[in-house]
C-alpha cells in the first residue's frame, strides 16, 4: 500500500510507499506511472461521488483500491488492500488531516511542499511498513512533539540561518 | 577541530537546504530538469565532504528529488553513512531515505544490518522508533534472520511506544524469515493483552493479518479474540478482530453461534435478511459512499447467501446506470452471482447496451470480461442456448480497443470444442469473421481484438467438414493481409489452411473434379510463399514445410494419383478438451520413484567436453531415418496401422470418438439455424454479423411455446388423473429446470487422468509469498527452533573470558527479571543451553586430540568386554604365537580403531594427514600399560608395503624398529609419534606390526611381542578443512568432479548427531545445513576435493560425494557407510 498527496496541480507532495512491486530496480519509473495513473483517476471525479476508487492496473489488482478524501487544493490518497476497512482509512485520512493541522499550526498546502521530510514523519508515527500503528492523534502528536524537542537540543552545533515557513 | 566545524557551518550556509531546492524547482518551472541535474552535482560534491551535516541535508534532498522520480540508489552508500550518524536528526534522515530508496535488490543493504541492531538497543527510544520504522520498509530475509531476536526483545521494551512498533514489524519478519513465526508466536500472543491500547492494537493488526492468509491455525486464539471483542473500545481493534472472524468462522462452526450475540449488540441486527433490507436502504440513499458500501456489503453477503440478495436484482442493475465508475464496478460484480438461466440472457443484453455506450476502455473491458465471467461462470451452467451465446461472442468482437481479444477468443475455442452440436454453427460464425478479417486487424488500436482471429481459424481448420464455402473461407485466409497479423496468429492460419486444402481435396476428389482440385492447389502454391518470407520463424517453419508438401500434392496430381486420404489423414483423429490441472492429477505408479536418476547423472560440464562426438553421433542416427524420402503408399498406410494401434493402446491418448458426424445430425433443433440477416443500414456492424438480440425473442417464444406444450400435458395428465394430483399441479410455477435448452448440447467434461487424487491444494499459487507463514501454532517449540542469536566465531574454549557471551546473557535477562515469567525463564535456560551445545560442538571440531581419545577410549572399554569373552581360552597362555593369532583375530571391523593389545598393554591409535607434506601421515599412537609391571624398551616395527613406507631414522634398515622413546610405570600411558610416506591416498590400506618390549617385575624381567594391524583408511588422509558455501558452490559448479552415491537404511539417531559422526570420524566439515539436508566438505593431503551431501530420509540417510579422484570417492563412501550402518 502507499500514501500520496497531490495538489490540484499535479505536483506531488508526498509520496510514501510499501509495496513488493514498487521496490524494484525500475521503481522509480513505475512510482512516477503509478502517480500519474492515481491522480488521473482521482482527479477526474466529481465533488459528489464516493470516496472509494478501483480497477487502477498499476495499483496492484482487484485486492487494493484507493480510497482518498479532497481538502481544498489538496488531495490524500491511500492504496490498501482488503485486511482495512473502508471507512476506517477514511477517518485515519482524517486524523492524518487533524495532525497535521496540529503539528503544522494551521496547517496550508505550502507547509506541506516545504516540509516533506516533516510529514513524512508524521506519516511514519501513523503508518508502519503498511500497516496501521497509531490512531490516536494525542499519542501521535506528544511523540511529535518530542522528537522535535531532541532535534533541537542538537541542533545548537549548526543552526540553519534560514527559517522558511 | 572545533575550526573545522565552524568551517562547516559556514559552508553549510552557503548549501541549499531542502527549502531552497523546493523553491528552486518551483521558479525553474519551464527547464525543471536542467535544474534538478545541477542540484544533483551540487548534492555529490556535498557528499564527499566529511562533515555529517553537510551530508544529511545532502540526502534530505535527495529523498525529496527520489520522490519526484529520479534514480538515487547510486547514493545508497552515502545513505547508509547518514543511517550512521550518532545524531538523531540526522539518523531520521538517513532512515527516511532508505525506507524511500533500499529494496531487496539494494546490495549494500547488508552492510547496515549492525549499524540497525546497534540503534535497536540504543538507550534513546527514538532512535530505536526511528530504526523499526526504517527496517519496516526495506526489511530483506537477510535483515530478518539476523535481527529477529532482537526485535523480539524488544517486543517487551519498557516503552510501550518501542513495543507497539516492535510488535507490528514483526509481521514484516514473519513474511520474509518464516522461520522466525513459531518462536515468536507465544510473546505475540502476550501482547494480546498488553495493557498499553497501542500494542494491544498492533498485536491485533499482526495476528489478523497472519490469519487472513491462514485462518486455520489461529482457531485456537477465537476464545482471547472473543474476550477482546466483548471487552475493547478501541473501534480499529474491533473491525480488525470481526474481520478476523470472518475468516474463522468458516473453519468452526461453532464460532458462528457463539459471535451472533455480541455480532447482533455490534450492528443491532445479525439478520442477513434484515441486514440485506438495510443495505437496500443504504444502496438507495442519495450519499454516494454508502451506496458504495452498500454494494460492498451486499457482495460479502452473497457469497453466503446468494438468495437473498438475488431479490434486489431490479436495484443492482440500476445502479448499473449510475453515473459513479466506482459503483458501477460494484454492481457488475454483484450481478455475477445473480444469474439464472431464466435471466442470463436479459442481464447479458443490458450489459450489452452498457458496453455499446461505455466510455472509457477500463470500464468497458471490465463489462466484457463480466459478460464472459458470468456466461461461462460454473461449466456454462446457466446458458440454454449457446448460438445466442457464440453471437454474443461475436459481437463483442465489435468492440474498440479492448485489451480482452484472448478471453474472447478462449471461449469460442472453448465452447467450439466442448459443445458439439454448436460446432456447424459456429464454424458458419467464424468464418464470417475469417471474411471480414479486416474490419477486426485494421485498425491499429484494435490490435487487441485479432486474437480472435486465431480462434476463428483454429476452429475453422478443425471443424472444416461444417464449412458451407470452404472455398471462400480458405481464400480469406490466403489474403495478403493476413501477413500483418501477429506472428501467433499467422502461424495458426498457416496451419489451419492445410486442414481446410485437405478437406475441399477430399471433397473434389470425391465429386471427381481434377481440375478444381489442382486448381486450389496451384491457389496454395502461389499464396503460401508470402508467408514463408515471414520475419516470424514460427510461421516460416510451417509455411515452408507446408509449402513443399503441396509441391509434392501438385506432382503427384498431375500423375493422377489420388491424394485426399493421404493428405486428411494427416489430421486425423479428434482433440478432447484435456483439464488443466490433469496432468497433475496423473497417481504416481506404486514402486515409481520420479526423483531417482534414470541414467547415471553426467557428471556436470566435463563429461560435455568429453563427449560431445557420442552425442551428436547418436542424433545423426537418428535423424537419418525419418528422413527417408518418398515412402511409398505401403509403407505409409502400414505406419498409419501401427500408430492407430499405439494410440489404441496408449491410455493418454485422446482417442477419437468413432462418428461424430453421426452424433451431430442427430441433434434437434440444429437444423433450424436462423437466417443470418445483413443490415447494412447500420454503420459499423460486421455485415453478415447475427444480432444476438433475436435470441432472445426466439428464446422468449421457444419457452412461450415449451410451456403451452408442458401445460397442455398437464392438462392432458390432469385428465387422466383427475383429482390426484391436483394440489401440486396448481402450484406450478416456471423454475429454473424446467427451461429446456434449445439445442440438445452435451457439454464434455475436460478430461481427467484415472483414478485422478482429489487434492485441494490445486488452488494455491506456489509463489504466494503468505504461504510459507501456514506454520501450525499449536505445536509446542521444538529444541532447534530458536532464533539466530549473534554470536562469536572463534569460542576457543568454554572457560577463556568470552566477552560477548555475557553480554547477550545480560541483555536476554532483562525480561526475566521484569516478567517474571516461568515460560521466559524456560526459554531462556535452553537459549543457553542451546548456546552450550553449540561451544560443545566447535570444540568437538577444532579438538585437541586429548579429546578424541577421551571418546575413543570409552569405547574401548566397551569392546573390551566383547573381547574378553572372546579371548578367554587365550588368557593363561601368553605366547607370541598367540598374541598373532589374537591380531588375527581383530581383523573383525571394529568400529574404533584400536590395536590389538595384550592384557598388561594397550594400544590406542590415531592417523592424521600432514598438512605440510602431501604424501605423509603421522600416526599418533598411545600406549598404556594396565599391567602391575614395569614395561620398557618398547620398540615398533612395521612391514612396509610398496605404497606406504614408515620413516625410520637414516641409515636403518627397512627391517629395524623404531624405538619408542619412553618408558611405561604399571597404570601410565604415553603417547608416540610415527610418520609414515604414502605413494598413492585413494585405496584403505593395512600394515602389519610389531611391538617388542621388556615386561620387568618381582619375578624378573620377560621379553614379550605384541602383533598388531594398522588401518590406513582413506577418511585419514582427509584433513577436515572449512569451506564457504560460495567457495563450495564455485567448487560443485567448476564441473570437473566425479559423482557417487550411497544409501543407508535403518538409521535411527538424529541428523545433528549423524553429522557429528561423519565429522568426527570421517574428518569432515559441514559448510551448510538446511532441514535434514547438509553439506559437507574436506579435502585429502594431496588435495583432492571431497564434497557430501547428505540427505536424511525417514529412517534412512543418502550421500551424494563428489571428488576429482573418484576410486578416492567410492572408497571413502564405503567406508561411511560402514560407520552409517552402525548407527
Amino acid at each position: 500500500s502507499f500514501t500520496g498527496l497531490a495538489n490540484q496541480t499535479f505536483c506531488t507532495v508526498l509520496l510514501y510507499k510499501n509495496s513488493p512491486s514498487l521496490k524494484t530496480r525500475e521503481s522509480e519509473d513505475i512510482q512516477q506511472q503509478i502517480i500519474r495513473e492515481t491522480f488521473h483517476l482521482v482527479s477526474k471525479r466529481d465533488e459528489n461521488v464516493c470516496n472509494f476508487l478501483e480497477g487502477g492496473l498499476l495499483i496492484g489488482g482487484s485486492d487494493n483500491k484507493l480510497i482518498y478524501r479532497h481538502y481544498a487544493t489538496l488531495y490524500f490518497v491511500f492504496c490498501v488492500d482488503s485486511s482495512e476497512s473502508e471507512l476506517g482509512i477514511l477517518d485515519l485520512i482524517q486524523v492524518f488531516v487533524e495532525t497535521l493541522d496540529k503539528c503544522f499550526e494551521n496547517v496550508c498546502e505550502l507547509d506541506l511542499i516545504f516540509h516533506v521530510d516533516k510529514v513524512h514523519n508524521i506519516l511514519a508515527e501513523m503508518v508502519m511498513g503498511g500497516m496501521v500503528l497509531e490512531t490516536n492523534m494525542n499519542e501521535i502528536v506528544t511523540q511529535i512533539d518530542a522528537q522535535n524537542k531532541l532535534e533541537k537540543s542538537e541542533t545548537f552545533i549548526f543552526q540553519s540561518p534560514r527559517q522558511d515557513r | 577541530m572545533a575550526l573545522k566545524m565552524v568551517k562547516g557551518s559556514i559552508d553549510r550556509m552557503f548549501d541549499k537546504n531542502l527549502q531552497d531546492l523546493v523553491r528552486g524547482i518551483r521558479n525553474h518551472k519551464e527547464d525543471e530538469a536542467k535544474y534538478i541535474s545541477q542540484c544533483i552535482d551540487e548534492i555529490k560534491q556535498e557528499l564527499k565532504q566529511d562533515n555529517i551535516a553537510v551530508k544529511a541535508n545532502a540526502v534530505c534532498k535527495l529523498t525529496y528529488l527520489q520522490m519526484l522520480g529520479y534514480d538515487i540508489s547510486w547514493a545508497a552508500f552515502n545513505i547508509i553513512e547518514v543511517m550512521s550518524a550518532s545524531k538523531f536528526t540526522f539518523k531520521r534522515i538517513g532512515y527516511l531515505a532508505a525506507s524511500q530508496c533500499f529494496h531487496e535488490g539494494t546490495d549494500v543493504i547488508m552492510l547496515t544490518t549492525n549499524q540497525i541492531r546497534k540503534d535497536l538497543s540504543s538507550p534513546n527510544q527514538y532512535d530505536t522508533g526511528v530504526a523499526l520504522t526504517g527496517l519496516s520498509c526495506f526489511v530483506t530475509p537477510d535483515l530478518a534472520r539476523d535481527l529477529a531476536n532482537d526485535i523480539m526483545t524488544l517486543m517487551s521494551h519498557t516503552k510501550p511506544y518501542i513495543r507497539k512498533k516492535a510488535v507490528l514489524i514483526m509481521y514484516k519478519v514473519f513474511l520474509k524469515y518464516p522461520e522466525s513465526l513459531r518462536p515468536a508466536f507465544p510473546r505475540l500472543k502476550e501482547k494480546l493483552e498488553d495493557p498499553d491500547p497501542g500494542v494491544q492494537s498492533a498485536a491485533v493488526n499482526v495476528i489478523c493479518e497472519l490469519a487472513r492468509r491462514n485462518p486455520k491455525n489461529y482457531l485456537s486464539l477465537a476464545p482471547l479474540f472473543f474476550k477482546l471483542m466483548t471487552s475493547s473500545t478501541n473501534n480499529w481493534v474491533l473491525i480488525k478482530i470481526i474481520k478476523l472472524f470472518g475468516a474463522l468462522t468458516p473453519l468452526e462452526p461453532r464460532l458462528g453461534k457463539k459471535l451472533i450475540e455480541p455480532l447482533t449488540n455490534l450492528i443491532h441486527s445479525a439478520s442477513i435478511q434484515l441486514c440485506v433490507q438495510k443495505l437496500r436502504i443504504l444502496i438507495e440513499d442519495s450519499d454516494q459512499n454508502l451506496k458504495y458500501l452498500g454494494l460492498l456489503a451486499m457482495s460479502k453477503i452473497l457469497k453466503t447467501h446468494p438468495k437473498s440478495v438475488q431479490s434486489h436484482k431490479d436495484l443492482i442493475l440500476q445502479c448499473l446506470d449510475d453515473k459513479d465508475e466506482s459503483i458501477r464496478l460494484r454492481a457488475l460484480d454483484l450481478l455475477y452471482g445473480m444469474v439464472s438461466k431464466k435471466n442470463l440472457m436479459e442481464i447479458v443484453k443490458k450489459l450489452m447496451i452498457h458496453v455499446d455506450k461505455a466510455e472509457g476502455t477500463t470500464y468497458r473491458d471490465e463489462l466484457l470480461t463480466k459478460i464472459i465471467d458470468i456466461c461461462s461462470q460454473s461449466n456454462y451452467q446457466y446458458i440454454t442456448n449457446f448460438e445466442w451465446y457464440i453471437s454474443i461472442l461475436v459481437e463483442l468482437t465489435r468492440l474498440e480497443g479492448t485489451r480482452h481479444g484472448h478471453l474472447i477468443a478462449a471461449q469460442m475455442l472453448d465452447v467450439a470444442i466442448r459443445v458439439k452440436a454448436i460446432r456447424k454453427f459456429a464454424v458458419s460464425q467464424m468464418a464470417m469473421l475469417l471474411d471480414n478479417a479486416h474490419l477486426i486487424a485494421s485498425n491499429t488500436q484494435r490490435n487487441g481484438i485479432c486474437e480472435v482471429l486465431y480462434a476463428a481459424a483454429w476452429i475453422c481448420g478443425e471443424f472444416s467438414e461444417h464449412l458451407e464455402e470452404p472455398n471462400q473461407t480458405l481464400e480469406a485466409m490466403l489474403r495478403p493481409k493476413v501477413t500483418t497479423l501477429p506472428g501467433h496468429i499467422q502461424a495458426v492460419y498457416v496451419q489451419n489452411m492445410v486442414k481446410l486444402y485437405a478437406s475441399i481435396l477430399q471433397q473434389k476428389e470425391q465429386a471427381g473434379e481434377k481440375e478444381s482440385s489442382q486448381e486450389i492447389t496451384q491457389l496454395m502454391i502461389d499464396r503460401l510463399p508470402q508467408f514463408v518470407q515471414s520475419a516470424d520463424l514460427e510461421v516460416q517453419e510451417r509455411a515452408s514445410c507446408i509449402l513443399q508438401l503441396i509441391k509434392y500434392i501438385q506432382k503427384l496430381q498431375a500423375k493422377e494419383v489420388p491424394v485426399a486420404e493421404e493428405v486428411i489423414a494427416l489430421f486425423a483423429g479428434e482433440l478432447n478438451p484435456v483439464a488443466p490441472k490433469a496432468q497433475k492429477k496423473v497417481p504416481v505408479p506404486e514402486g515409481l520413484d520420479l526423483d531417482a536418476w534414470i541414467n547415471e547423472p553426467p557428471s556436470d560440464s566435463e563429461s560435455e567436453d568429453e563427449k560431445p562426438k557420442t552425442i551428436f553421433h547418436d542424433e545423426e542416427q537418428r535423424h537419418s531415418r525419418p528422413r527417408q524420402p518418398e515412402m511409398d503408399e505401403e509403407e505409409l498406410a502400414r505406419r498409419r496401422e501401427a500408430r492407430k494401434q499405439e494410440q489404441a493402446n496408449n491410455p493418454f491418448y485422446i482417442k477419437s470418438s468413432p462418428s461424430p458426424q453421426k452424433r451431430y445430425q442427430d441433434t434437434p433443433g440444429v437444423e433450424h439455424i436462423p437466417v443470418v440477416q445483413i443490415d447494412l443500414s447500420v454503420p459499423l456492424k460486421v455485415p453478415g454479423m447475427p444480432m444476438s438480440d433475436q435470441y432472445v425473442k426466439l428464446e422468449e417464444e421457444r419457452r412461450h411455446k415449451q410451456k403451452l406444450e408442458k401445460d397442455k400435458k398437464k392438462k392432458k395428465q390432469k385428465k387422466e388423473k383427475k383429482g390426484k394430483h391436483h394440489r401440486h399441479n396448481s402450484l406450478h410455477t416456471e423454475s429454473d429446470e424446467d427451461i429446456a435448452p434449445a439445442q440438445h448440447v452435451d457439454i464434455i467434461t475436460e478430461e481427467m487422468p484415472e483414478n485422478a487424487l482429489p487434492s485441494d491444494e490445486d488452488d494455491k499459487d506456489p509463489n504466494d509469498p503468505y504461504k510459507a507463514l501456514d506454520i501450525d501454532l499449536d505445536k509446542p517449540l521444538a529444541d532447534s527452533e530458536k532464533l539466530p542469536v549473534q554470536k562469536h566465531r572463534n569460542t576457543e574454549n568454554l572457560k577463556s573470558p568470552d566477552t560477548e557471551v555475557p553480554l547477550v546473557e545480560k541483555k536476554s535477562k532483562k525480561p526475566k527479571k521484569k516478567e517474571k515469567k516461568h515460560k521466559e525463564r524456560e526459554r531462556e535456560k535452553e537459549k543457553k543451553k542451546d548456546k552450550e551445545r553449540k561451544v560443545d560442538e566447535e570444540e568437538k571440531k577444532k579438538s585437541s586430540k586429548h579429546k578424541k581419545k577421551k571418546h575413543k577410549k570409552e569405547k574401548e572399554e566397551k569392546s573390551k568386554e566383547k573381547k574378553k569373552s572372546k579371548k578367554k581360552h587365550h588368557h593363561s597362555e601368553e605366547e607370541p604365537v598367540e598374541s598373532v593369532q589374537n591380531g588375527t583375530l581383530d581383523d573383525e571391523p571394529l568400529p574404533v580403531r584400536n590395536c590389538p593389545r595384550q592384557e598388561m598393554l594397550e594400544l590406542t591409535y590415531d592417523i592424521q594427514g600432514n598438512l605440510q607434506n602431501d604424501s605423509q601421515v603421522t600416526v599418533s599412537v598411545i600406549f598404556e600399560n594396565k599391567s602391575t609391571s614395569f614395561v620398557k624398551s618398547m620398540e615398533l616395527n612395521v612391514l612396509d608395503s610398496l605404497n606406504t613406507k614408515m620413516i625410520r631414522p637414516e641409515g636403518s634398515s627397512v627391517h629395524d624398529g623404531i624405538p619408542v622413546p619412553f618408558q611405561l610405570p604399571p597404570g601410565i600411558s604415553n603417547e608416540a609419534q610415527f610418520v609414515f610416506t604414502l605413494q598413492s591416498i585413494v585405496m584403505a590400506q593395512k600394515l602389519k606390526g610389531t611391538l617388542s618390549f621388556i615386561v620387568k617385575n618381582d619375578e624378573g624381567s620377560t621379553h614379550e611381542k605384541l602383533d598388531f594391524k594398522l588401518h590406513f583408511s582413506c577418511a585419514s588422509y582427509l584433513i577436515t578443512t572449512p569451506c564457504y558455501s560460495d567457495a563450495f558452490a564455485k567448487l560443485l559448479e567448476s564441473g570437473d568432479l566425479h559423482m557417487n552415491s550411497i544409501k543407508v537404511d535403518g538409521i535411527s539417531i538424529s541428523f545433528q548427531h549423524l553429522l557429528a559422526k561423519i565429522c568426527f570420524h570421517h574428518h569432515f566439515s559441514v559448510v551448510e545445513r538446511v532441514d535434514s539436508c547438509a553439506s559437507m566438505y574436506s579435502r585429502s593431503i594431496q588435495g583432492h576435493h571431497v564434497c557430501l551431501l547428505v540427505k536424511k530420509g525417514e529412517n534412512s540417510v543418502s550421500v551424494d560425494g563428489k571428488c576429482n579422484e573418484p576410486t578416492l570417492l567410492s572408497n571413502l563412501l564405503d567406508e561411511m557407510k560402514e560407520t552409517l550402518s552402525m548407527c
